[in-house]
């Protein structure tokens, strides 16, 4: 993918200097942005401050904690660890894309709220988009393999079985 | 009427947060909001020669360097948290020896730890600031670091302060009975020391503070990640020299919290402090890393414990010399200590007791209470000790425990001493052999000792381990409550204590609903906001249920009261013959009046009758004051499978038996404790902040730090027992800490128990599988020695 670089130049508003940015389109929970972004915006904070989805949480911002996990062209990701530059023409989803226009939860969401599978709710959207991803290619599967999907998100209120239980239900229940 | 109390009601805090709708710290935007970011030391112990900040401040983009000089003489050094613990009122009874350190918010003569802020940068946004605090230059001249709390104590030891004599900040006694008589006449005494770990709390989401100050109003608001908004407010207040009326501090969501966001911290002042200098709104979050090194660590205990007890079980008396590794500060005074001291004993009778604590200052991040605070130091020196005495005396461990068990008939059982709030220690309720028999019973504890002998072979053994507590919950002094009827028909309920996930808004709404027999969703609750109620406190210390529902079940009534005499006299009706159902106030004689239409008749405009003897607002104050705290206990009981040969072991089973009295959402109760019993596990096994003899933290990182994932957390057997407290309304027990305070002991059993008769002194923690490798070696080459020995004695 090409991007094209802009020549530094005088914001007319507030005479800076601008650095150097990037112009870069990308589709974010259908549908299409453009944005110059400085090269070394992470594509985290690109989400959150430039898009002001706020939904992606920051936990660690080193590839442990899966807080800030989004789906790229149909992986799973931790935005912590891409520049927005990187993100250039993806397709991305965030959580805010799971729910509908009108508010309702999808399957997932409610089954995490039936078996309180969320207390303080930071990491919750990490796990959904982590589970969404997996769930689309695996859509019936065991405890354990539950388990060891969602052991690259850390949730420090649960003690993690009640997410385990959501899924368990939710996959059982979207089988029948 | 309980229509909703003891109910598995939905979480009205679900939606918003898995729509990514939740709003944390920093998720709020401002127009016109710069951030900060905070230079830290990177030295243990240094002092300061000079600190350059003449190019950052010429970075384009940048809005203030702020550093320690800057504030001299306008900002005053923090001291301690005056609201954890002024001197307790058993101060003589208890020899309480302490000092006052102090700590400058931003170092300018010496740093204490690594992580200690020397200078803070405000710029257009984050990569910026940090830019800045690039170009920052701090001259440092290193000074020998305190690092080993036992060695800080002796004469020739550097001092992290220069007033603090031995680095012993405080020094408290508690003695019952006689403990030397005790031991003289025991059948037998045995010593040992246990050591708890220096951890780190943990919370997914890190520290954040966004300050917004409006010069035409003078007005401040604070939004900070924080369990303790009006504790925060206060020190506002007193430190920047503002209006408490013009100062709102809010906590919005908070993700997680567990302790260490139950202080004041030196950022939440100076961000609030440059919002007011720049007039913009000034916003820092915290990230992981500094997160480690700069958000207050926790436990960190070194106990020498001797116990005197007879050959048939009977443990006559308990002396206990221990240390708290403090850091550089022990800004929360006897929090942490005396607890442990209070809590050593737990559901045991064990008559002669003596315990001697000394706070120690060091040169590493300030200690602060951490989930249990004090109570699994206690839990895990008690209970090693118990599994100790049965392993001398060749007995099981239960038959130990129900030989010294407090006994039904004997609550409420007076301990003998005072609790720090002033209060004798007396449980007010419990049936502890019931508990036993239950955790017995749902662990299948006779079933895995069968499995137990039947399964052992060269490598792989099972192991079963108990450990059990009484926990002092719903710490006062007090909580606030407002509770009023909304124009709407709608009732909102404010509450001083503010949640971190605890569901605050669903449980207190179950207790207001029940007192107006209407729907949970009919009652808003207001948390996390001072700007709610004039007085509050937080949530910590197990407390929120116990004094926040306590004070929202008082404020509900004084409101009914009000809300039956109105709708009575509008009934021409009497107030015993009104009743209240699905929002309406019913009279015998089949009229009814909805509550939307009494909110609006209470209103003193437009046409307020002068006639009716009511306030013209529907609202009622409540301020809980507990007498003392009220007592939780459990038993939990662990099962494990060790591998011989690699040091690792898996959690088979884990069962718990919980009192906390009333239980408002079951669903929620067990939520606490699942998340409890895995962040136990978690500082059983993996966690520990390791500093070398530099005073540096090695494990600052989530590379270095580990945190248990689900693959290390089982799904815990719960049951529970329902013994109401006696001391508030509802006869609510504290839940949030519990899970949190065995699993140390339990594991640590379990594992003592898999590998017996081999004898690992599995006294210290983290039973990471390097530590028990070694402990396996070490004990099979001591057998192997006694082995020959005893071949050459032959």
């Amino acid at each position: 993918m090409e991007n094209s670089v802009e020549q530094p130049q005088v914001d007319a508003n507030d005479h800076k200097v601008q650095s150097n940015r990037v112009s870069i389109t990308l589709t974010v929970n259908g549908k299409v942005v453009n944005k110059a972004v400085e090269p070394r915006m992470l594509l985290s904070d690109f989400l959150r401050e430039e898009l002001d989805l706020t939904g992606t949480h920051l936990g660690c911002e080193h590839g442990v904690c899966g807080a800030c996990t989004i789906i790229m062209n149909n992986e799973s990701i931790r935005s912590c660890l891409m520049f927005a530059v990187q993100a250039d023409g993806y397709d991305i989803k965030t959580v805010e894309s799971l729910a509908t226009n009108e508010g309702t939860l999808n399957g997932l969401q409610e089954a995490f709220s039936t078996h309180h599978a969320l207390q303080c709710g930071f990491c919750t959207p990490g796990f959904l988009m982590t589970l969404t991803d997996y769930l689309d290619k695996n859509p019936s599967p065991t405890r354990e393999e539950v388990r060891e999907v969602i052991s690259g998100n850390l949730c420090r209120c649960t003690g993690y079985s009640n997410i385990v239980d959501a899924v368990m239900d939710y996959t059982k229940n979207r089988s029948m | 009427m309980s229509n909703f109390i003891g109910k598995n009601v939905r979480r009205k805090e679900d939606h918003r947060l898995l729509s990514g709708n939740g709003e944390f710290v920093a998720d709020i935007k401002m127009a016109d909001s710069h951030e900060a970011a905070f230079l830290r030391s990177t030295h243990a112990h240094a002092k300061i020669k000079k600190i350059d900040t003449t190019q950052a401040k010429e970075l384009e983009g940048v809005a203030a360097v702020l550093t320690g000089n800057d504030i001299k003489g306008l900002i005053e050094p923090f001291k301690f948290f005056k609201e954890f613990g002024e001197t307790p009122p058993n101060a003589e009874e208890i020899n309480l020896m302490t000092q006052v350190a102090s700590k400058e918010l931003l170092a300018s003569e010496k740093v204490l730890y690594v992580g200690h802020p020397i200078a803070v940068v405000v710029a257009e946004n984050r990569y910026v600031a940090e830019d800045a605090l690039e170009l920052i230059e701090v001259d440092y001249e290193p000074l020998p670091a305190v690092v080993n709390p036992e060695k800080a104590v002796e004469n020739d030891s550097p001092l992290v302060h220069e007033n603090i004599k031995n680095n012993v900040h405080t020094s408290f006694e508690v003695v019952v009975g006689d403990f030397q008589k005790a031991a003289s006449e025991a059948d037998q005494v045995l010593q040992t020391e246990i050591k708890f770990p220096r951890i780190h709390c943990n919370p997914l989401e890190t520290r954040g503070i966004l300050s917004n100050y409006n010069r035409r109003r003078d007005e401040l608001t604070v939004y900070t990640s924080t369990q303790i908004p009006f504790v925060v407010k206060n020190y506002l207040v007193s430190m920047l020299g503002l209006i408490e009326e013009n100062v709102r501090v809010i906590a919005p969501d908070v993700g997680g919290g567990f302790g260490p966001k139950g202080g004041v911290y030196p950022e939440e002042i100076l961000v609030s402090y440059l919002s007011i200098q720049l007039n913009k709104p000034v916003r820092w979050v915290e990230d992981r890393v500094e997160h480690l090194q700069a958000t207050r660590h926790s436990r960190d205990q070194l106990h020498k414990v001797e116990v005197a007890f007879n050959d048939n079980g009977d443990i006559l008396g308990l002396k206990d010399n221990y240390i708290l590794d403090s850091g550089c500060m022990n800004y929360f005074n006897l929090t942490c200590a005396y607890n442990t001291a209070a809590h050593m004993r737990g559901l045991f009778k064990i008559p002669h007791y003596e315990a001697n604590a000394r706070i120690v200052l060091t040169n590493k991040t300030p200690n602060v209470p951490y989930r249990g605070a004090g109570r699994p130091e206690a839990v895990f020196t008690m209970d090693r000790v118990l599994y100790l005495v049965a392993e001398k005396l060749g007995m099981d461990m239960v038959d130990v425990i129900k030989k010294n068990l407090i006994r039904a008939e004997e609550m409420p059982y007076d301990q003998g001493f005072y609790y720090k709030d002033g209060g004798k220690v007396v449980y007010d309720s419990g049936n502890y052999p019931e508990a036993l028999e239950k955790v017995l019973e749902i662990s299948e504890y006779e079933k895995y000792k069968k499995v137990k002998e039947e399964k052992k072979d060269d490598t792989k053994s099972i192991g079963i381990g108990i450990s059990s507590y009484v926990e002092g919950t719903g710490t006062g002094p007090f909580e606030g409550a407002v509770v009023k009827l909304d124009g709407s028909g709608k009732i909102i309920a404010s509450a001083g204590a503010s949640p971190q996930g605890q569901s605050h808004e669903t449980t207190l709404a179950q207790i207001v609903a029940d007192q107006f027999n209407v729907d949970p969703t009919d009652v808003l609750i207001r948390v996390g906001d001072t700007g709610a109620l004039p007085h509050g406190a937080g949530t910590f210390a197990s407390r929120s249920a116990v004094n926040a529902g306590s004070a929202l079940y008082e404020a509900s009534q004084i409101m009914k009261e009000k809300l039956l005499r109105l709708a009575a006299d509008e009934l021409s009706d009497t107030i015993d013959n009104v009743t209240l159902k699905d929002g309406e106030v019913k009279s015998k004689n089949g009229k009814s009046i909805s509550f939307r239409k009494l909110a609006q008749l209470a209103k003193p405009i437009p046409l307020f009758k002068a006639k009716r003897n009511v306030e013209p607002d529907l609202e009622g104050t409540y301020y809980f004051f507990p007498p003392t705290v009220t007592y939780s206990s459990s038993f939990h009981v662990a099962v494990v499978e060790v591998d011989k040969k690699t040091g690792k072991f898996d959690i088979i089973d884990y069962s718990i038996v919980h009192d906390s009295g009333k239980i408002i959402n079951p669903k929620i109760v067990e939520g606490q404790i699942q998340g409890g019993i895995a962040q136990g596990i978690g500082q059983s096994v993996y966690e520990e902040l390791v500093y070398d003899e530099n005073g540096q933290l090695i494990s600052g990182t989530y590379m270095d730090y580990l945190l248990p994932t689900s693959m290390e957390i089982p799904k815990v057997r719960m049951d529970h027992q329902e013994y109401l407290s006696t001391r508030n309304p509802l006869g609510i027990k504290g839940v949030g800490e519990g899970g949190a305070i065995s699993p140390p002991a339990a594991l640590a059993n379990a594992v003592s128990d898999a590998l017996s008769p081999l004898t690992i002194n599995l006294n210290q923690l983290p039973i990471s599988p390097s530590n028990l490798r070694s402990l396996i070696l070490k004990a099979e080459k001591n057998e192997k020695a006694k082995r020959e020995g005893a071949v050459h004695e032959g």
